[in-house]
C-alpha cells in the first residue's frame, strides 16, 4: 500500500523562505525527500536551480550538511563521501548510523556533463542516493535543450523545437545492474516518498528520478505544477517504475497503461498546456510533429512493457 | 628505539610507501603514465590489507580530484597522483579543493603535454597549474618524494590548503634508489591523525559554498592568498621538525649546493637538480665559483629565501624544462626575475629552456650549457 | 572536531528565510475557508514552501509566495487566491 498523504512525518528538511521560484516542482519533491531521508543525511548539489534556491551564504534554506561541486561530478564526489564516511567509521571515528549521502542534481547535470561520473558510481555500486530532479531543460541558466528535453519542445537552444528524442535514462540507469532504480512525479507524493524510504534501506547504488514540472520553462500558469505532473504520468509520457535488482515493476497509474487496463490519454491535451509546444502546435506540419511525439510515447510504452518480461 | 628499514624502491613506490606511512584514508586513482605505478601500488596495499583505507577507481582524473575533495569534506585523509593531461583535466576541481580549503595531498608526476603526444618528463604540467591556489612542492630524488608527501600532509592540514608534490616521470618514479624508511611511531610522532575543524556532519549541518555575493567572495579569495603566502614558515618548520625526527633533510623551501662563494649559480628544480650538483663539480673543476639553488618549494614562491641565499652579484642560470608562452624563455625564469626585481640589482638572470618531453639532460650537457650563457 | 578558530571556508547554516521574506513576491494570497476545508492535508503536502501548517491548515505568509498550486488542488475548492492589498 501506498503511504497516504496522512501518514507522511511531520519533518520538514527544506526550509520556508528558500530562494526556489514559486510552484517550484524541485523544492516540492524534495519536500517528500526529506521526509523519507531524515535529517542524518549529506546532500551533493551540482549547478542547477536548487543551487540558486537554497539560499547565499550564509543562508542555507535545506536542514542538512550540503556540498556543492564541480558541475560533471555528482557520481564521483557520492563516492568520495561515501568511501570516507564509510572508512572513518571502520576506523572507529564515527560512530552511529552512517548518513544516507544523495545527490540533488538536475537533469543537465544528469543526463549530460554528469553522465560519466554517475555510469561510473554506478559501475562501482557504491552506496547512495542519486536524485535527478528532471524539469526537462537547463531552467537554472533560462531553459537550454538538455538531452532530457523531449521532442518537440521549445527551449532558447531549439527555437523551432527539438528534432530530437529525449534519452530514457532510468532505463540506462537500470542496464548497470544496480539494485535499485525507481521513477517518480510531484504528483504522487506518498509514491516517492516510499521509493525513497525504500531506497534508503538498500545498500549500493540507487537511482531515482523525478518528473519535475517547471512552469517557467515549460511556459505553463505556476499554480498547475502539480496537475501538469499529473497530466505527464495520464498521457504516458512519463511511466512510474521501480526495479529492484533488475525486476521492472510499474506504478499506479502507469501499471494500468502498461497492462492495458486503461488507454493512455492523448497526448495533445498534455502538449497543449505547455506554451513550449507553442510552435509546434501551431506550425503548418503540427499533425505530424504530433503524430511523432505521440509515436515516441507509443515507442517507450510498448518496449517498457517488453523490457519488464525480462527478469533473468 | 626501532631504527630506520633501508629498502630499494622506485620513486612511485616511495609514494606510495609514504601514503601507507601517513595512514590516509581515502585515494581515487585513475591510471596515467608515467603516474600509474603509484595507485597500482596503493590499490595493492589496500586489497592485501597493508593499507587500512579505501581505494575508489575512478573513471577519470576530473573525478579523482572531485571523489578526493567531497572525501576530504567529508572528513578523511586522502591522496591522489595524476600526471600532464590528467592533471589538466583535473583543473577545474583543482580551484575547488583550494578554494574550499581542503587539505588534499596529491602527487604529480611530470610528463609532457598534449599535442603531440610524449610520455617524457617536462614541468609543463603543473607549473600551468600554478594559479590554482595549491601549494607545490618540486622533488628531486626518491626519499625526498618519500619525505615530502609526509610534510605535505603536515603544511595542508595545518593551514587547510591542498599541496601538489611533483617528480619527474621516469627518472624519479621509474628508477630504483635506496629508500630510508623511518619506524612508523617516528612518523606518527611528525604527523598527527587528522582532525579537521569543519566536515559534513549530520550532527551540525551546514553548507559548503553556497553562492557568494562580492562582498563574501572577494575575502575568502584574499584570505587564500594570504593563507598561501603563511605557508613559507610551515614548510620551514615541517623540514626541520622531519630533521629532527628522522635525520633527513632535502632542504626547506630551498635546497643549495655549494652556494656560498658562488659566481655563477643555476637554478632549477626537479631531478635536473640533482645531476645539476655533478655539473657543478664538473665547473669547479674547471675552475669556474658555480653553486646551485634548487628552489624544493615552487608555491608559494620562496622570493625572500632566494633574496637571501643568492651571493653577491651572482650569475643566475635558470634552466627552465617548460615554456612560458607569450613570453621568452621558461616560467622559472620569469618568477625569479619578478621576485628579484627592485630588491638584487647586482644579480644578473640568464635562461635557457632545455630537457623539453623528456630530452636526456647529463651533467656534462648542462655545465658546458652554463659555461655558454656566462658568455652570453 | 577542533574549535573553529577562523572561517577558512564559505559556510552557510540552515535558517528560514534563506531567500528573504519570500512572502514580498506574493502577488495573490491564499486564503482558507474554515467552513469548507476538510483537513485533507492535500495543500499541505504540494506547498513548495513548506508555509501549511497541516493540523490547523494556516498559512506563514511571511514566507509564502503565492504560487497558488494548494488552492488548484484544493479538492473542496475551500482555499481561493485573492489579491494583495
Amino acid at each position: 500500500m501506498t503511504t497516504s498523504i496522512k501518514q507522511l512525518p511531520d519533518i520538514e528538511q527544506v526550509l520556508s523562505g528558500n530562494g526556489a521560484c514559486g510552484g517550484c516542482p524541485a523544492t516540492m519533491a524534495l519536500r517528500i525527500v526529506g521526509k523519507a531521508l531524515g535529517p542524518n543525511a549529506i546532500m551533493l548539489l551540482t549547478p542547477s536551480c536548487s543551487v540558486a534556491s537554497m539560499g547565499m551564504t550564509p543562508r542555507l534554506g535545506y536542514n542538512w550538511p550540503c556540498i556543492n561541486i564541480c558541475f560533471a561530478t555528482a557520481g564521483s564526489s557520492a563516492s568520495g563521501i561515501t568511501h570516507a564516511l564509510e572508512i572513518m567509521q571502520e576506523k572507529g571515528r564515527l560512530q552511529g548510523e552512517l548518513p544516507t549521502v544523495f545527490t540533488w542534481v538536475g537533469d543537465g547535470g544528469t543526463y549530460d556533463i554528469g553522465f560519466q561520473a554517475l555510469s561510473a558510481a554506478a559501475e562501482r555500486n557504491d552506496n547512495m542516493i542519486f536524485f535527478c530532479y528532471n524539469n526537462e531543460a537547463y531552467s537554472n541558466t533560462g531553459v537550454q535543450r538538455s538531452g532530457a528535453t523531449p521532442r518537440g519542445s521549445y527551449t532558447t537552444t531549439t527555437p523551432s523545437g527539438k528534432r530530437q528524442q529525449k534519452k530514457n535514462m532510468a532505463l540506462l540507469m537500470l542496464e548497470h545492474n544496480i539494485p535499485y532504480v525507481a521513477t517518480a512525479t510531484v504528483a504522487y507524493p506518498g509514491d516517492l516518498y516510499d521509493k525513497v524510504a525504500k531506497a534508503k534501506s538498500i545498500s549500493g547504488m540507487k537511482y531515482i528520478e523525478i518528473l519535475a514540472p517547471c512552469y517557467l520553462g515549460w511556459q505553463f500558469d505556476m499554480p498547475e505544477t502539480v496537475q501538469m505532473s499529473r497530466m505527464a504520468v495520464r498521457s504516458g509520457a512519463w511511466l512510474l517504475w521501480e526495479a529492484e535488482n533488475g525486476k521492472i515493476s510499474f506504478n499506479k497509474p502507469s501499471a494500468s497503461i502498461i497492462n492495458g487496463k486503461k488507454d493512455a490519454a492523448p497526448v495533445d491535451e498534455y502538449l497543449m498546456k505547455q506554451g513550449r509546444f507553442n510552435r509546434l502546435l501551431k506550425g503548418p506540419d503540427a499533425a505530424q510533429r504530433i503524430a511523432e511525439i505521440q509515436g515516441d510515447i507509443d515507442r517507450e510504452i510498448a518496449f517498457m512493457r517488453e523490457r519488464a518480461q525480462i527478469t533473468i | 628505539m626501532k631504527a630506520a628499514e633501508v629498502v630499494m624502491g622506485t620513486g612511485a613506490r616511495a609514494a606510495a610507501l609514504a601514503v601507507k606511512s601517513a595512514r590516509v584514508d581515502v585515494v581515487p586513482g585513475y591510471p596515467i603514465t608515467p603516474q600509474t605505478s603509484i595507485i597500482e601500488a596503493v590499490a595493492a596495499m589496500v586489497e592485501n590489507g597493508e593499507l587500512h583505507a579505501r581505494f575508489i577507481p575512478v573513471e577519470g582524473e576530473h573525478s579523482a580530484m572531485a571523489a578526493a575533495v567531497a572525501a576530504s569534506a567529508a572528513g578523511a585523509r586522502v591522496f591522489t597522483a595524476t600526471s600532464a593531461n590528467g592533471l589538466l583535466y583535473m583543473h577545474e576541481v583543482l580551484h575547488m579543493a583550494s578554494g574550499g580549503r581542503l587539505p588534499v595531498v596529491m602527487c604529480n608526476v611530470n610528463r609532457g603535454i598534449f599535442a603531440p603526444w610524449t610520455l617524457w618528463a617536462d614541468h609543463q604540467d603543473s607549473m600551468a597549474q600554478r594559479d590554482t591556489g595549491w601549494i607545490q612542492y618540486h622533488c628531486s630524488s626518491n626519499q625526498e618524494v618519500f619525505n615530502t608527501i609526509l610534510q605535505a600532509f603536515r603544511v595542508a592540514e595545518q593551514i587547510n590548503i591542498p599541496v601538489m608534490v611533483n617528480f619527474d616521470g621516469f627518472a624519479i618514479s621509474h628508477c630504483l634508489m635506496p629508500l630510508t624508511l623511518p619506524p612508523q611511531e617516528d612518523i606518527d610522532r611528525f604527523l598527527p591523525p587528522h582532525e579537521p575543524e569543519w566536515r559534513l556532519d549530520p550532527a551540525h549541518p551546514s553548507s559548503f559554498s553556497n553562492v557568494t555575493n562580492a562582498e563574501e567572495y572577494a575575502p575568502f579569495r584574499q584570505m587564500l592568498s594570504d593563507d598561501i603566502m603563511a605557508a613559507i614558515p610551515l614548510v620551514k618548520q615541517a623540514a626541520q621538525e622531519y630533521k629532527d625526527i628522522t635525520g633527513m633533510w632535502d632542504g626547506d623551501t630551498i635546497d643549495t649546493y655549494r652556494l656560498e662563494d658562488a659566481e655563477v649559480v643555476a637554478f632549477a628544480v626537479n631531478s635536473m637538480a640533482a645531476e645539476l650538483k655533478l655539473s657543478i663539480d664538473i665547473l669547479r673543476q674547471q675552475g669556474i665559483k658555480a653553486g646551485l639553488l634548487r628552489p624544493r618549494l615552487y608555491l608559494p614562491f620562496p622570493a625572500e629565501d632566494i633574496i637571501n641565499a643568492l651571493p653577491q652579484n651572482a650569475q643566475v642560470m635558470v634552466l627552465d624544462r617548460n615554456y612560458n608562452f607569450g613570453h621568452p624563455g621558461g616560467i622559472l625564469a620569469s618568477e625569479l626575475k619578478s621576485a628579484l626585481f627592485g630588491r638584487r640589482n647586482d644579480i644578473t638572470v640568464k635562461n635557457r629552456v632545455m630537457g623539453i618531453g623528456g630530452i636526456d639532460l647529463p651533467r656534462r650537457f648542462m655545465a658546458d650549457e652554463i659555461r655558454a650563457m656566462m658568455d652570453e | 572536531m577542533k574549535s573553529v578558530t577562523k572561517a577558512y571556508r564559505p559556510i552557510s547554516w540552515p535558517t528560514k528565510g534563506a531567500g528573504g521574506d519570500t512572502g514580498s513576491w506574493r502577488v495573490r494570497r491564499p486564503v482558507v475557508n474554515t467552513q469548507i476545508c476538510n483537513k485533507c492535508q492535500i495543500c499541505w503536502v504540494f506547498c513548495p514552501e513548506a508555509v501549511i501548517d497541516r493540523n490547523e491548515i494556516t498559512i506563514d505568509y511571511r514566507y509564502c509566495k503565492g504560487c497558488g498550486v494548494c488552492a488548484t488542488e484544493c479538492p473542496t475548492g475551500a482555499i481561493s487566491m485573492e489579491k494583495e492589498e
